[in-house]
């Protein structure tokens, strides 16, 4: 076995090794601490997901969490125990921020979930291999904690000339590689024979620094005594020579091209404590759930490497290794070089974490304040990535993001070289670092900004499709009716002899919807049950019970529609009196149109000849014509206004109440819109009337505009008094049952509709508050007019407060003598043989018992919204306070009787029911 | 005469000849809209919060390419003031405060028990970040939330709030180092010195 040739990389740096320290005492095994915490997010790529919930008893090696997609890995459980929590904790970071981490309280028996060694390695799969690893939670572990599967996938497309393995180890103080060789030095070379076997590397050679004597002569050892094929590359102690790339330099001679990867040049690279660790993973089918890390620093009394459960809080390891409080300066997370400092001792021990460094002040002392760079160029001697540390500090310094970038600042592999030879003592890395990260904040911010660039412009098309599609609609509606009133104007007589399938219309037009509806029913009857028949296939047992009742419910809704079809076939054979009605309304209608569009020419007319008036202002002509129109229109709108009262009581004498409903609802609807249309009328005059002041003629018209209103408003009230009174007139002459069923449903959207409406006054009086805020603060001349503002959005919240509870109590009381009402038929009924007995009463009382649980649960919340709105008025102390503290402690007693009342009404309906 | 005929026929075919090369080239290497416009709203934060007073980023983009000032914009702040100085090769100003002030990355959550299902909001949002429908529970998908506070105001319940995105261990960045001027001691003793510390 010949040694392989050894090259040489440029730059470098030679600081004291002290490797010695560490190596004196044998490899230690700590005692389990009392609680272990496990970050989520251990390595690089997405966090963990969790698949314990607190409280689990985990066994040892059990998956506790779970790959959160490619990039991801799983965590296993170090310990048997019970999980404590899933919570945020203090992590190794630089940044001491903490992470979410699973906390588990260890309960000392160490007993092992079921091991699943792949022991057939070679004959199997090497994707089932790499999902084996990846199930084993295997991450690299030199460094970043890149998912060992992905590296491993990643380096098989394209062949490997080297496969590297780096024992190197060259960061000062660090010596868990050397210890971990030469503990396990044949577990090493079976896990490099499995993964030399995965990837199909025929050249593969182990690096390691020639400071590790032992090691190298325990692997020479044997490897000769396997005869195998593996070479060991002593490489001379220079550091960074165990940074990948450097590695993969000294060991081919090949430069990673800059912004590419060791495998584009057909390398893989490969820490020693992954070998092992898929070494375990697949002998032995234990994951990764310990590593070798170096305890070490002068401030630690009994420095050495341990074995070391993941999750293990620090604290516990210094406890372990004997530290000296008063000694301790510094403590390191990972080497003097390349690691990073540590707030707090309570973070845990991760994948990645391959030494502790609990340093004195003498060992790493406060660094010398910085100093301008004198151009020296030892930097540049000494960067191992052969770049120009001085040029990227300068476009560091002055934010030169481009320009940095362009002197491959990204190929900076941190070692922190050009730092240490630096005379001026300017702290690079630390610059490099933060240029890093604003130029990865700025990419990221730019991917999101293009994102919403996206979405908005996508927006603004589908906004602008729609309206245009809205004024092709508009157009071609202008076009029909413009049609059609021309077709309409000569054959206005014979609309007579159409009005008996008018007559009939009504009718099967309902009919018609009753069929659509039904077929609607029936698909959807059919979807369901093929739904249902796919989850009874699939076995979903939720999901079949959850279909069986939305089947029957389908299916019972469509008996009802066909029920109500048939029904209505039925009555066009015997025309009761409703068809006359209808009959005598078509014409009326008719009339109505034809007035209507008389006042529209009119006011056309009358509008054109205003455009001419105001070019010629002394025409007495067109004056002249305006006033006959005017008169012409006034006499057209009073016909209007008479056949539209004529048609009301016409449908208000309808037979049936339900159908009465609608044509009043329509007026009423036909009501608002005049009274709409006259106010923005009037206020068009009032606009003109500003214009000309003294013009007479539109004062006067705005004078019987004003009328109009009135009366138009006058129809409205009438009009929406009706429909209540409609309304509860059938109710009381139907059965109690009914009434109650009929009245709740509305009285309860009123009341949703006064939930929101008092919601939204809530948040105008807070918008109004906020807006005075402001005007105060710039002490705007408006805010007078604002707060007169909030004192009326404050009314109206009120009002709207107290109809609210109005309208609360109103359904209680209603519901209450519903129930006795309820309560007194069903009485009667059970007695009644003949009538269906007691089984009616039961669902009605259990109804109400809901209902009342409900009011029950309004009524509390009630108080306690009262209680809260106080106890927040109280630690304001404000002048709002005088305004509503009258009112809320009135509520809180109002909702509290509330609450009694209904307390003690439950108490003697269970009683009864007993 | 001939000789003059020559020379003019001569220059008019010269004439042509790269009248049709001139042509040409524009037609071949024709640019699309106007460049400078796209590169002014790719630096914009396109947050389209309309606090520049025009609706959207693009049309301040347009608006600064006819000679609108380039510091209007709240939510890109200083950095993009520096970067349009740069792309302008304008004076980098500070930002105007009548426009607002620059603060921290914010992004809309709607506190769902109390939301009415108005959809208020979903006309308001420039992105489409916010998702429900009539009478439902809304939404606010916060990677695509831009924070532009837009839908706040229309909320009839004020149920909308706007947090701050704080830093987590994966957003978490270096700290700029503190420079010289931080040091107190120095080389030279006629160095300028910022702070005397003794
Ligand atoms: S930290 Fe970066 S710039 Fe400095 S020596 Fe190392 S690789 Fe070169
Ligand atoms: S080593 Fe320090 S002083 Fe010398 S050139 Fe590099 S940055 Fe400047
Ligand atoms: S202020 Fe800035 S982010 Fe907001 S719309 Fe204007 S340019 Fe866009
Ligand atoms: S959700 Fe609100 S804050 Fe976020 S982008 Fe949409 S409108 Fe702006």
């Amino acid at each position: 076995m010949q040694s392989p040739q050894i090259f040489s990389f440029h730059g470098g740096i030679h600081p004291e090794e002290n490797k010695a320290q560490s190596l004196q005492l044998p490899l230690g095994r700590p005692s389990l601490p009392s609680e272990l915490v496990l970050p989520l997010g251990q390595h690089i790529g997405q966090a963990s997901r969790p698949l314990v919930n607190v409280g689990d008893r985990v066994l040892k090696g059990q998956i506790i969490a779970t790959n959160n997609g490619f990039l991801s890995s799983y965590l296993h459980a170090p310990t048997s125990g019970t999980i404590a929590g899933i919570e945020e904790r203090a992590i190794a970071h630089p940044s001491g921020l903490s992470d979410l981490c699973m906390v588990l309280w260890p309960d000392g028996k160490e007993e092992w979930t079921e091991l699943n060694p792949l022991d057939n390695w070679q004959a199997q799969d090497a994707t089932h291999v790499l999902a084996h690893l990846a199930q084993m939670g295997i991450v690299g572990m030199g460094g970043a904690g890149f998912p060992t599967q992905v590296k491993l996938q990643g380096a098989s497309k394209s062949p490997l000339t080297h496969f590297i393995i780096n024992a190197a180890e060259c960061e000062p103080y660090i010596t868990a590689d050397d210890m971990l060789i030469r503990e396990k030095t044949a577990e090493l070379i079976e896990g490099i024979e499995i993964l030399q076997h995965l990837v199909k590397a025929d050249n593969v050679v182990i690096g390691i620094e020639d400071n590790k004597p032992t090691a190298i002569a325990a692997l020479n050892a044997l490897l000769s005594e396997r005869g195998s094929e593996i070479q060991v590359a002593v490489v001379p102690t220079k550091y960074p020579s165990g940074g990948e790339k450097q590695l993969i330099q000294l060991l081919t001679g090949k430069e990673v091209p800059s912004g590419q990867y060791p495998a584009d040049i057909g390398v893989l690279c490969q820490n020693v404590g992954t070998c092992v660790a898929v070494h375990d993973a697949i002998l032995a089918g234990k994951p990764l759930i310990s590593r070798f890390t170096t305890l070490t620093g002068d401030a630690l009394q009994a420095p050495q490497n341990v074995e070391v459960l993941l999750g293990t809080p620090i604290t516990h390891l210094l406890d372990y290794a004997d530290s000296d409080e008063t000694k301790l300066h510094r403590l390191v997370m990972g080497g003097p070089m390349m690691g990073y400092t540590l707030d707090s001792a309570a973070v845990p021990i991760v994948k990645t974490s391959n030494c502790i460094l609990a340093a004195t002040k003498k060992e790493l002392p406060t660094p010398n304040p910085e100093q301008a760079c004198i151009r020296c160029g030892m930097c540049e001697q000494a960067c191992p990535a052969s770049l120009l540390p001085q040029q990227l500090l300068w476009f560091s310094k002055s934010q030169e993001h481009e320009k940095a970038e362009h002197y491959n600042l990204f190929d900076c592999i941190e070692c922190g070289a050009c730092s240490y030879v630096c005379p001026s003592s300017i702290p690079l890395v630390q610059y490099y670092r933060h240029t890093k990260s604003s130029i990865r904040e700025a990419r990221e911010a730019n991917v999101k900004s293009d994102l919403a660039k996206q979405r908005f412009e996508a927006r603004k098309a589908r906004q602008d499709a729609e309206a245009a599609e809205k004024e092709a609609k508009r157009i071609a509606r202008q076009q029909a009716t413009a049609a059609k009133a021309s077709t309409k104007a000569t054959p206005a007589e014979q609309a007579e002899p159409a009005k008996a399938p008018a007559a009939a219309a009504p009718v099967s037009d309902e009919a018609k919807k009753l069929k659509i509806d039904i077929a609607i029913g029936k698909t959807k009857l059919k979807k369901r049950q093929k739904e249902l028949l796919a989850a009874q296939e699939a076995e979903h047992l939720e999901e079949i019970q959850a279909l069986q009742l939305q089947v029957t419910e389908q299916e019972t809704q469509l008996a009802a529609l066909e029920a109500r079809l048939s029904k209505i076939s039925a009555t066009p054979v015997v025309p009761s009196s409703a068809p006359d009605a209808s009959r005598e309304k078509a014409p009326v209608n008719d009339e109505l149109k034809k007035a209507k569009v008389d006042v529209a020419l009119l006011g056309v007319k009358i509008k054109k000849l205003n455009k001419q008036l105001a070019d010629t202002p002394d025409d007495q002509e067109t004056k002249d014509k305006i006033a006959g129109f005017e008169k012409d229109l006034a006499t057209v709108q009073a016909i209007v206004k008479k056949l539209g009262t004529a048609t009301a009581p016409a449908t208000k004498a309808a037979p049936e109440n339900s159908t009465a409903k609608a044509p009043i609802n329509g007026d009423l609807k036909k009501a608002k819109v005049d009274v709409a249309l006259l106010g923005v009328k009037i206020k068009k005059l009032n606009k003109q009337l500003a214009d000309t002041p003294d013009d007479q003629e539109t004062k006067d018209k705005i004078a019987v505009f004003e009328a109009d209103l009135a009366t138009a408003k006058a129809t409205v009230e009438k009009l929406s008094v009706a429909p209540a009174e409609s309304s509860t007139a059938p109710s009381e002459k139907t059965s109690s049952n009914k009434a109650t069923t009929a009245s709740a449903p509305p009285i309860a959207d009123d009341l949703k509709k006064l939930k929101i409406d008092t919601a939204i006054a809530k948040a105008a009086v807070k918008k109004v508050e906020k807006a005075l805020k402001k005007a105060e603060e710039i002490q705007a001349p408006e805010a007078d007019a604002i707060r007169q503002q909030l004192v009326e959005a404050q009314q109206r919240a009120s009002d709207l407060d107290k109809a609210l509870a109005d309208a609360v109590n109103g359904t209680k009381t209603t519901d209450s003598t519903a129930t006795e009402a309820k309560a007194e038929a069903s009485v009667p009924e059970s007695s009644a043989a003949e009538a269906k007995p007691s089984t009616p009463a039961a669902p009605a009382n259990a109804d109400a018992a809901k209902k009342r649980k409900i009011d029950l649960a309004i009524a509390k919340a009630g108080i306690k919204k009262a209680e809260k709105n106080i106890a927040l008025l109280k630690e304001q102390g404000k002048d709002e306070a005088e305004i509503t503290a009258s009112e809320w402690p009135a509520k809180l007693l109002e909702a509290q009787t509330k609450l009694a009342e209904l307390e003690a009404a439950t108490d003697a309906q269970s009683q009864e029911n007993n | 005469m001939f000789t003059v005929l020559l020379a003019i026929g001569v220059l008019l075919l010269l004439a042509l000849i790269f009248g049709g090369i001139l042509g040409y080239a524009n037609v071949r290497f024709h640019v699309e809209g106007d460049p400078i416009v796209e590169q002014i709203d790719a630096l914009l934060p396109q947050t389209q919060c309309g606090q520049c007073g025009h609706p959207g980023c693009r049309p301040y983009a347009e608006a600064i390419a006819n000679g609108e000032a380039i510091n209007h914009c709240p939510p890109g702040g200083q950095a993009t003031i520096q970067a349009l100085a740069d792309l302008l090769d304008v004076e980098a100003v500070p930002l105007d405060g009548d426009h607002g002030a620059e603060s921290a990355a914010k992004v809309a959550v709607i506190r769902e028990d109390e939301c009415i299902g108005c959809t208020k909001c979903i006309q308001a949002c420039p992105v489409d970040a916010i998702l429900g429908a009539a009478k439902q529970m809304h939404t606010v998908i916060a990677d695509e939330c831009t924070g532009c506070d837009l839908c706040v105001e229309p909320c009839p319940v004020d149920c909308i709030d706007m947090v701050e995105i704080g830093v987590t261990a994966q957003t978490w960045s270096w700290e700029k180092p503190q420079g010289i001027a931080a040091s107190a001691i120095n080389i030279i003793a006629t160095d300028r010195q910022t702070e005397v510390t003794h």
